[in-house]
């Protein structure tokens, strides 16, 4: 800063610490509230200090979930939701790559028409055309599947404009020197376009991981079967039992399990995340 | 800005977008189509009958007090949210910008709620605010306010803009911080000399610089408060009570696939799309614009 105000950088250490806390406030409480047994909650307030039935219920949900829900065991969940995640994020890279090279590396009829089919996606979200979207994945047999969770998924235009974008940054001489080498489209492609997008890769897969694994309105549309379901979703039919009230402790630990592995991602690849986030919103 | 040198296959390129034309084709032309179509067609209850019944979907859907009111819902809705996760998000970039000690450790705690699906984020306050159990409530209660979100519609909206503004602010401060950082420091300090204290420095020059920064945002967050909320709200309100807190996109939601009314849902749909182009058509307006600044 320019002048010295300690009574300011004061106020702003304090501003941030609060605003640590107030972000971080929910968290601990569920994470307290997930080492509790089910008969602490009938203490009002509850406790603000963890329990110590931490083992017990991450152990029952993982391996159980929660019986009186129907639902199945957590684990299951998080696998379905890994595989979703991963399948979006790869798919998505894939896809969006190959139709980045075919829009800048080729000259072909429809290439202007292609370019806006794909730039029209970006506004047509599942949210806003949710019933016919549904009835193709129903007529096409893909309900209570693994690719009907995630192909519908995988079209991007916003990867496919990043690829673009970069690939325009890069010399033409590469290409140059690649031909008179004798290097077709597929060597060009794997030797010098693939190597030199390792880094937005690397960004945009943090990015679409967490997208993924976040999908909340798909897999509720497309799985009935629960042997399907996803965590971030599963967790809603933890929330809303009929019968009786929610066993807070399991779905707190649910909810804990739902939400590391997109939190560890972002701390643990922080400026991969920063960079992906960035160049995505351009 | 096009290559110049490219290569000259005819079927390679079309291998290329083969499977991106498809799955465009396939899940969203085809699909958004299918929605302009059934936004015009009238359909029994049993699917046996189709008739085509022009924009009186429209009609009917604008005439509907109960759509009517969740327009209005919306806009309170995404007005609110990006309203606080927009202003508590400057301020903690504003403090995150002064601090020179600990700021990497400031950034790490403050950007980790980006990680968490809104519907995560909703069922994690639903917990705090609970009527019988929520910590929160229980302080509400202590103060003296009878807080029950199940029962009052105020209540329940208040924690769904809770919910969804706490997870948006990590992202504002990410893009805030970043425009903050942008500014010269010459600008700062040349208005330090003239004698310019910290909040007139901030409204006169910085405020005013971060406006394109703020401009990407609101819009950013409005498309978040429109669209991404249906997890949170259908994990936590679901719509209630008494559609007190049905947004749109849980409107097209329920009348679809809870009410089965095609037409009306399709109607819905087709209004929801131009919502969409409005706003992108808006942002990548601003895209254009914000080199000249």
């Amino acid at each position: 800063m320019v002048e010295h105000r300690p009574r300011l950088t004061f106020l702003a250490h304090a501003v941030l610490i609060l605003g640590v806390f107030v972000l971080a406030f929910p968290l601990w409480v569920a994470f307290v509230a997930s080492t509790l047994s089910a008969s602490d909650f009938n203490r009002i307030p509850m406790a603000l200090m963890p329990g110590g039935h931490l083992l017990e219920n991450y152990s029952t949900v993982l391996s159980q979930g929660m019986a009186s829900a129907g639902a199945i065991p957590v684990a299951r969940m998080m696998l379905n939701s890994l595989i979703m995640a991963l399948a979006i994020a790869i798919g998505k890279i894939a896809i969006s790559l190959l139709s980045a090279y075919a829009i800048v590396y080729f000259r072909f009829p429809f290439r202007k028409l292609i370019f806006w089919l794909i730039f029209i996606t970006l506004m047509l979200p599942v949210e806003v055309r949710i019933l016919p979207t549904y009835g193709v994945v129903a007529d096409l047999g893909m309900l209570n599947s693994y690719a009907g969770l995630s192909i519908p998924l995988i079209a991007s235009a916003t990867a496919t404009f990043l690829f673009r974008q970069y690939f325009l940054t890069i010399p033409e001489e590469l290409l140059e020197a690649a031909r008179l080498d004798g290097a077709g489209p597929w060597r060009f492609f794997r030797d010098v376009l693939l190597p030199l997008s390792r880094t937005n890769i690397a960004a945009l897969f943090v990015i679409l991981f967490i997208y993924g694994w976040n999908q909340y309105l798909w897999p509720l549309l497309v799985t009935t079967d629960p042997s399907y379901y996803t965590i971030v979703m599963g967790i809603q039919r933890m929330v809303t039992v009929a019968d009786a009230t929610p066993q807070w402790q399991l779905v707190m630990a649910t909810v804990i399990l739902a939400l590391l592995p997109p939190v560890v991602v972002v701390i643990g690849m922080q400026r991969l995340f920063i960079r992906g986030l960035v160049e995505t919103e351009k | 800005m096009e290559k110049r040198v490219f290569f000259e296959h005819r079927l390679t390129p079309y291998v290329l977008v083969a499977a991106q034309l498809a799955i465009t084709l396939v899940f969203f032309i085809w699909p958004a189509a299918q929605a302009f179509y059934q936004s015009t067609i009238s359909q029994d209850a049993f699917g046996l009958s189709t008739q085509f019944v022009g924009l009186a979907n429209f009609a009917r859907l604008f005439g509907d007090s109960l759509y009517l009111h969740s327009i209005e819902i919306t806009l309170l809705f995404s007005a609110l949210v990006a309203g606080s996760a927009l202003s508590l998000a400057l301020l903690l970039a504003v403090m995150a910008d002064r601090v020179i000690r600990g700021a990497a450790v400031y950034k790490t705690l403050l950007i980790w709620p980006y990680a968490l699906a809104p519907a995560i984020s909703g069922v994690l306050w639903l917990f705090l605010f609970n009527p019988t159990i929520g910590v929160a409530a229980y302080g509400l209660h202590r103060l003296g306010y009878g807080w029950n979100n199940f029962l009052s519609g105020t209540d329940a909206m208040i924690l769904i803009v809770i919910a969804a503004a706490w997870k948006q602010v990590s992202y504002n401060f990410l893009f805030f911080l970043a425009g903050l950082q942008a500014i010269p420091r010459s600008l700062i300090e040349a208005a330090a000399i003239d004698g310019a204290g910290p909040a007139k420095r901030f409204w006169t020059i910085v405020f005013p610089l971060l406006s394109p920064t703020s401009f990407f945002l609101l819009v950013v967050n409005l498309v978040y408060a429109f669209f991404d909320t249906f997890g949170l709200i259908h994990a936590t309100t679901s719509g209630g009570p008494a559609h007190s807190t049905e947004i749109l996109v849980y409107k097209v939601y329920r009348d679809g696939f809870v009410g089965l009314d095609i037409g009306g849902s399709a109607a819905q749909s087709v209004v929801l799309m131009a919502i969409v182009v409005l706003l992108t058509v808006i942002q990548f307006r601003y895209v254009e614009c914000r080199v000249v600044y």
